[in-house]
């Protein structure tokens, strides 16, 4: 097998970063010749660290439009080396991270591996592997993630092929508050089975602290087949792992095992005094970090628990806090009080139906245990409750060790970010709803939106990280029209796509839909759409309040005033995207977009579905949806 | 009567010169349509673009945002909290239950203020409302016989009468002429009907002519206009531009004084502009009423400056080509010779609060209502005064009628004898008749000003009642507890809430400071003259006291406040006010 190593850049025109003719001869530590090399770093000496760091992201996103073809050739197909193939459907992130660190461990025990997004897998090849391992998350009712709707609909349709050759794996990945838990990866492993393919190593269903749960499936993938996987005498593994790098921040060594440390330094309430709803602009100061992000990526955000919440929930269980437990924290068990544990440790706003499950068999209540006892019912329940509401239902001898342990790991949020590094350079904003209501004669926050809103001030730290997501990007072509569609929070990455597109001056249309309860105290950024309107950047925007009126007025139903001028802007190339509530208005909004098209394509419904489905894989019609 | 100059040499009828953006608005605005109805469809604003922000306010309509939230908006990334104030067209102030329960319901349903705002134009004003509800606001007065049209902008504004419920013939006829005088100088376009009411547009025929009287770019600036009964001068005669001073023989009306040129609106800093008292062009029998009219707007539209709009009210028409000339004019284009005034005197501004018997047997009670707000208020201050529903209450079971006064008060009207103890027991019992009123506080007035005038610069109406209990204490203190000032305060100098005629006038120069005016007297007959300026609330209390220590201490036999401090030199008498107003 032809060993290259090469960089993924490539080649820009209007910079002469590089020499047109040298592309074949690069092959022995660069992709670059010496002169191309000096070129190169002549061109970036001046660069500040954050400069840098987009330049490398920006190449690298140049790098996966396609051309990269002609810097690099094509590896000669020389040993049938046995191949483990990771694919990763991910939609806000978290599988693709899980995939990558498989990739990792895995050739680091020198396996040879591919690993790819589903959506750039031909479905069809899947006859042709030995081994393959599928990280799969869930969306919220059940349905694949956007980029594994063809290859779910290929692998478990009348066409897929018998796999006895084939050994297995699958990691699912989910939310056990839904109903449909990890359904997705269980479609994948219950079909693989029965096609004839063998498991090498049992499904894993992982929570949303997952972290755990994917490093030990991890070690147990590598273990299980280090051996049948590098008995051939394969050369290092060949990555070919396009598409599958982040785009940008590349180098970045933050992570959400390692944030970023980085100061808090603006909350502004972006709501009117009299709106029923608490919605935050928020700054953060990335400072020299070097952390960078992409429009279309979202936030992570770690947060602390209140610590008021945490002593009423103490003494609703009758704990001091100062009781000690352990508490497995990245591999290792540690011993923590029990209070320091529910501040920084422990999911205590958000409750999973199996804690439901646990209360109800620990106190022998007789309504939890009817609640407890239907999947559906408990996990309603959960959903309306948080571990305080639920504990102080019913009384329960437990100890501070089992409590523990039938808590979840506190995970980080993801924010989709509301900001280009284009236009707020060393900074990152977010739009964040504060979640906020009434239970016990109490008011309940929600854990991260309460963190941010509530109890962090300007001035202090924060921990995030980036989670890239390239399922969420504007058109390579700054000429290719837009349609957004966000309300409510939604509204946060086309903030950001404005601020890209009027840095990089790009001539494309946009269309921008936005809606929430009430124009005069919900209309969030009103006067940057204002401007973006006025200086001709913002094409068109249309606005739904649902609430200024006896009906109700939705997103959906002003594309539907629209319908006509919506076909022609997808006719004309437009790409389509849809940010925001996931359950109802993604839902509602696709049905709408099917309707239009049936209507002004003049197709059936089903072609009309197909019409979107090409939009799909064709990255013009992407969600990021919550 | 005159004050003021007469005659000019070589006057300059009509000024050349670039003319004001508003000219050129008025001229593309296709007879006050302008692009209105695209206005009303775009949903991304609250507000109206510039132009048209400006042509609203020929359909009675002000864009207005609440100030008090402007900044914090601003933080939010919100536009400002834009809506609109309108201002209805009530010739003479008269209103009837059926109309009033209507504007009541629309007032809970749809303005953020909730409140009826009485004001010195003798109508309401309805303060906060969306865009989305315009509409609905305009085919609401429709339903019940009421429009906003013209009741700002540059046209002839609501029209007022004295509200004299006692000589009710003459009353009755005065209110007639208040309204055909309305009507015939009403704009002719239907651009009010086509916008609000989706009427639809009627095609102009050619060499049709739309406004014969307005003209198509309507007039030079605001125009105000009067019937007035002597010898109560409630409506002020000289803050309007032309006043009908009703003549009666026998209690017959026979016909009008005509008063030209009164105007109290300003601007800090400029000189050139001044407040200034009309002229008595004399005597015309009352079948000339509205020919006149027409003549001295006509005059005021052709003649008027259209070149520096803070030069072009009729006062300043007036003092460029002289009174002589203007009258003359008016006569040539009227086809009408003034004769002599007839003798009449204005003796009081005031209204009479409380029930009166009018000559037709019936009663009237007149209900003192403060800064004209009528709201009902949980605020302690106020007493939690439900003065909005006891209106309610009382138009539930009213048979006469309502009238609102130019001091912003309201009078139940033509109540019968029977009715009389139902009517005040309701009254009471919300806080709209209270014996303990002071004197000083029915004498006193205040513009609206903050949170919803843009042009405010100081508080007005809010800061009205707690300076009053201020000067009550002051003029018991100095022994004055009987006597009372006629007080006026306005946010900025453009005369809403006519303190250029008041003894006492401070008006807006900035948050929290005011210019201290003197002078003017009990029947508003001048101006007063600057006394002291930008004095902050403190000082405005610690002059008052000064100045009313020494006016208990060395007036005459009862000499009012006004008449004193010009008799002892505090401030000179404004006798001409382009010459005298801003003498040092």
């Amino acid at each position: 097998m032809l060993q290259l190593s090469w960089v993924k850049i490539v080649m820009l025109p209007e910079q002469r970063l590089l020499n047109q003719n040298t592309s074949n001869s690069a092959n022995n530590s660069s992709a670059l010749d010496a002169n191309q090399l000096a070129s190169l770093q002549q061109s970036v000496a001046d660069y500040s660290s954050l400069q840098l760091a987009w330049a490398s992201g920006y190449l690298a996103a140049r790098s996966e439009q396609g051309q990269y073809a002609q810097l690099a050739p094509a590896p000669a197909a020389a040993v049938v080396a046995k191949t483990l193939t990771i694919l990763y459907a991910s939609q806000t992130g978290n599988a693709k991270g899980v995939a990558g660190q498989l990739e990792k461990s895995a050739k680091a025990a020198g396996i040879n591996v591919v690993l790819k997004n589903i959506a750039d897998y031909k479905a069809k090849a899947i006859k042709n592997e030995t081994h393959l391992i599928i990280v799969a998350s869930t969306n919220g009712e059940g349905e694949p993630p956007d980029d594994a709707i063809e290859f779910h609909e290929f692998l478990l349709g009348k066409k897929a092929p018998k796999l006895p050759n084939l050994s297995y794996s699958v990691l699912a990945l989910g939310d056990s508050s839904y109903e449909f838990f990890c359904k997705t990866g269980q479609d994948f492993d219950e079909r693989l089975q029965a096609l004839g393919a063998k498991q090498v190593s049992p499904r894993v269903d992982c929570d949303v602290d997952y972290d755990s749960d994917s490093e030990s499936w991890t070690l147990s993938i590598v273990e299980t087949l280090k051996d049948e996987l590098t008995q051939a005498d394969a050369p290092l593994a060949t990555v070919s792992n396009i598409g599958g790098l982040p785009t940008a921040g590349a180098a970045s060594q933050y992570s959400k095992q390692n944030p970023l440390s980085a100061e808090f330094s603006l909350s502004q309430k972006i709501t009117g005094r009299d709106s029923a709803k608490d919605v935050r602009h928020i700054e953060i100061d990335l400072g020299e970090s070097g952390l960078t992000y992409q429009v279309g990526d979202a936030l992570g955000v770690w947060f602390e628990n209140d610590e008021q919440l945490v002593s009423k929930l103490l003494i609703e269980l009758n704990f001091s806090g100062d009781e000690k437990i352990n508490l497995k924290v990245s591999g290792e068990v540690k011993e923590f009080s029990l209070k320091e544990a529910l501040i920084s440790q422990l999911e205590i706003t958000q409750t999973a139906p199996s804690f439901v499950e646990f209360w109800a068999q620990a106190s022998k209540d007789s309504t939890l245990v009817t609640v407890a006892s239907d999947k559906n019912s408990a996990r309603e329940f959960a959903g309306e409750h948080q571990i305080i509401d639920v504990v102080s239902l019913a009384k329960a001898e437990i100890d501070a060790q089992s409590f523990v342990d039938a808590l979840r790991k506190i995970t980080p949020r993801l924010y989709s970010i509301a900001s280009a590094q284009a236009e707020v350079e060393e900074e990152v904003h977010l739009t964040v709803g504060i979640v906020s209501y009434e239970a016990n004669g109490d008011t309940r926050t929600g854990g991260a939106s309460g963190f941010l809103a509530e109890r962090l001030e300007e001035g202090q730290k924060v921990r995030v990280f980036v989670e890239h997501n390239d399922n969420f990007r504007l058109p390579q072509s700054d000429d290719t029209p837009v349609i957004m569609i966000g309300p409510g929070t939604g509204v946060a990455p086309f903030r950001a796509f404005m601020q890209e597109r009027e840095a990089r001056d790009a001539g494309g249309d946009n269309w921008m839909f936005f809606g929430d309860q009430t124009f005069t105290q919900d209309f969030l950024y009103q006067t940057e759409w204002q401007n973006y309107l006025k200086s001709g950047l913002l094409t068109r925007m249309d606005v739904a309040f649902s609430r200024d009126q006896a009906e109700k007025i939705y997103v959906q139903d002003r594309l539907k005033e629209q319908a006509a001028e919506v076909f022609s802007w997808l006719e004309r190339g437009a790409h389509l995207y849809i940010c925001g509530d996931a359950n109802r208005m993604a839902k509602d909004v696709h049905q709408t977009l099917v309707d239009i098209i049936q209507e002004h394509g003049k197709l059936t419904a089903e072609q009309a579905e197909d019409y979107l489905k090409s939009l799909r894989s064709n990255k013009r019609y992407q969600k990021d949806v919550y | 009567m005159s004050n003021n100059f007469t005659k000019v040499e070589n006057p300059v009828l009509i000024v050349e010169g670039k003319q004001a953006d508003n000219e050129r608005m008025k001229a593309e605005s296709d007879f006050l349509r302008g692009t209105i109805v695209d206005d009303l469809a775009d949903r991304m604003t609250g507000g109206f673009t510039s132009d048209n922000s400006q042509l609203i306010r020929t359909h009675g309509m002000y864009q207005q945002d609440d100030r008090d939230i402007r900044a914090e908006r601003q933080k939010q990334k919100l536009e400002p909290l834009h809506n609109v104030m309108l201002r209805a067209r009530l010739p003479g102030g008269i209103i009837n239950p059926t109309q009033w329960l209507a504007i009541d319901k629309f007032a809970d349903d749809y303005t953020s203020y909730g409140s009826i705002r009485l004001t010195t134009r003798q109508t309401f004003q309805f303060h906060g409302v969306l865009k989305p509800n315009i509409k609905l606001m305009h085919q609401t007065l429709n339903s019940i016989g009421l429009d906003s049209i013209a009741t700002a902008g540059d046209v002839n504004r609501n029209v007022l009468c004295t509200s004299n419920p006692v000589e009710s013939e003459l009353h009755q006829e005065a209110y007639e002429w208040a309204t055909k005088l309305s009507e015939h100088l009403l704009p002719k376009t239907r651009a009010y009907a086509e916008i609000w009411l989706d009427e639809e547009r009627v095609e102009t025929t050619e060499g049709e002519v739309v406004e014969p009287i307005l003209g198509s770019n309507y007039l030079p600036r605001k125009f105000k206009t009067t019937v007035v009964i002597p010898p109560n001068n409630d409506i002020d005669v000289h803050a309007n531009d032309l006043n009908f001073v009703a003549i009666s023989e026998d209690g017959e009306l026979i016909g009008f004084n005509v008063l030209v040129g009164g105007g109290l609106a300003m601007t800090h800093g400029d000189n050139a502009t001044y407040p200034r008292c009309a002229d008595d062009f004399g005597f015309i029998p009352k079948e000339h009423t509205l020919a006149i009219a027409e003549a001295v707007v006509t005059t005021q539209r052709d003649w008027g400056n259209r070149v520096n709009r803070k030069n072009a009210k009729t006062k300043y028409t007036l003092d460029r080509v002289g009174v002589d000339t203007f009258k003359a004019e008016v006569e040539r284009r009227a086809g009408i010779n003034f004769s002599d005034s007839r003798p009449y005197e204005f003796t009081t501004r005031g209204d009479s609060f409380g029930w009166v018997a009018g000559i037709d047997g019936k009663h009237h009670l007149t209900l003192f209502i403060e800064n004209g707000r009528i709201l009902d208020s949980l605020r302690a201050d106020l007493d939690g005064k439900t003065l909005k529903t006891g209106m309610r209450e009382i138009a539930k079971i009213h048979q006469g009628d309502f009238r609102l006064t130019a001091n912003q008060n309201l009078i139940v009207a033509g109540v019968a004898e029977a009715d009389k103890a139902a009517i005040e027991q309701l009254a009471r019992d919300h806080g709209l008749l209270n014996d303990g009123v002071s004197k000083q506080r029915k004498n006193s007035m205040a513009c609206v000003a903050f949170p919803t005038c843009p042009l405010a610069m100081a508080e007005a109406e809010r800061y009205l009642p707690g300076l009053v209990d201020d000067v009550e204490n002051i003029l018991a203190k100095n022994g004055l507890k009987d006597e009372s000032i006629i007080l006026r305060v306005t946010g900025c100098p453009n005369g809403c809430g006519r303190a250029m005629l008041a003894e006492i006038g401070l008006i807006g120069k900035g948050p929290g400071k005011y210019n201290m005016y003197l002078g003017s007297d009990v029947a508003g007959s001048r101006v007063p003259k600057l006394y002291k300026e930008n004095v902050d609330e403190a000082g405005v209390l610690s002059e008052i006291d000064a100045l009313t220590a020494r006016w208990s201490a060395e007036r005459t036999a009862g000499e009012g406040f006004g008449d004193f401090v010009i008799r002892v030199g505090i401030v000179e008498q404004v006798i001409v006010s382009f010459r005298d107003f801003h003498h040092a």
